[in-house]
């Protein structure tokens, strides 16, 4: 299948919805890990306190790509995340991660053809207000030979 | 930080994050990435890699905090980062930053961002959208 038809049959289709429960002990052990110090962050007591921008793009729903995607090769790798904040998310929401693929584009390197795939999660909390939108840009290499070990 | 005190070309203070194995362990496991490639150097060897390596949304958070020790109280607005190639852990990665454009009206200013190995090499790069009240 080419980087066309995956436009033309997959692009924009809801495929997944998956719950998160925002929750202070999860904040404060992710702020704790990536060094962050901003007390909005890693105070509890603080007027503003709600996680980090960048706390979404550790979500994965419940299926990466929808069902019956094409396989596009064994290999593949993490290209790249954006996030786009709209809205804080604080301990006791319910964050709800709607997923899509939102690009697909087909790039030549020195390892062969690649197939990036866009898979954007759009977060919204229990009030239906926008979160975060987050790309992660995953790419496929339909011509490489397979990992030694996928553990 | 106000928006009037900053110019293009002003750089974030360079930073040398924690990418210990203990402290990626930690990430990994309020993540969901407890896996091998990202916290064991044996099992990331029998992959093909040359060690452990920093999972890239780590990478992206290191550079959020930096970000918010440059300027306290700002606002990301938007912070994208390309997984160039693998930062292994427990090496001596560096963080650095540059300002790129301000917009006064909009309060904000665009950052590039890089983390680098110790031999100098570009390893993560993105750019920032952020707002400065």
């Amino acid at each position: 299948m080419d980087v066309e038809e995956i436009k033309q049959n997959w692009l924009n289709r809801e495929f997944d919805v998956a719950e998160f429960p925002i929750t202070q002990e999860r904040i404060l052990a992710y702020v704790h890990a990536c060094g962050e110090t901003d007390p909005r962050f890693s105070d509890p007591e603080h007027p503003e306190f709600q996680a980090p921008p960048t706390f979404t793009a550790q979500y994965v729903g419940r299926r990466i790509l929808p069902r019956d995607f094409p396989m596009l090769g064994f290999r593949g790798f993490d290209a790249g995340k954006t996030v786009v904040l709209h809205g804080p998310a604080r301990p006791g929401d319910m964050l709800f991660g709607h997923s899509t693929i939102a690009d697909a584009y087909e790039k030549t390197g020195r390892s062969g053809r690649m197939v990036f795939l866009v898979h954007r999660m759009e977060f919204v909390n229990q009030k239906e207000e926008r979160v975060s939108t987050v790309d992660w840009r995953m790419v496929r290499q339909p011509d490489a030979e397979p990992e030694k070990s996928q553990k | 930080m106000k928006i009037e005190d900053v110019e293009i070309g002003d750089e974030l203070p360079a930073e040398q994050p924690d990418v210990r194995v203990e402290r990626v362990r930690e990430f990994a496991k309020t993540a969901g990435m407890l896996t091998g490639r990202f916290v064991d150097h044996e099992k990331a060897r029998e992959q093909g890699l040359p060690g452990a390596i920093l999972p890239g949304i780590m990478s992206q958070a290191l550079l959020a905090a930096v970000i918010h020790r440059w300027a306290p109280g700002c606002a990301i607005q938007q912070i994208d980062t390309v997984f160039r190639a693998p930062i292994l852990v427990d090496s001596r990665p560096t963080t650095r930053g540059v300002v790129t454009s301000t917009d006064t009206d909009a309060k904000t200013v665009d950052v590039d961002l890089t983390i680098e190995n110790e031999a100098g090499e570009t390893r993560v790069l993105g750019t920032a959208v952020v707002r400065l009240d």
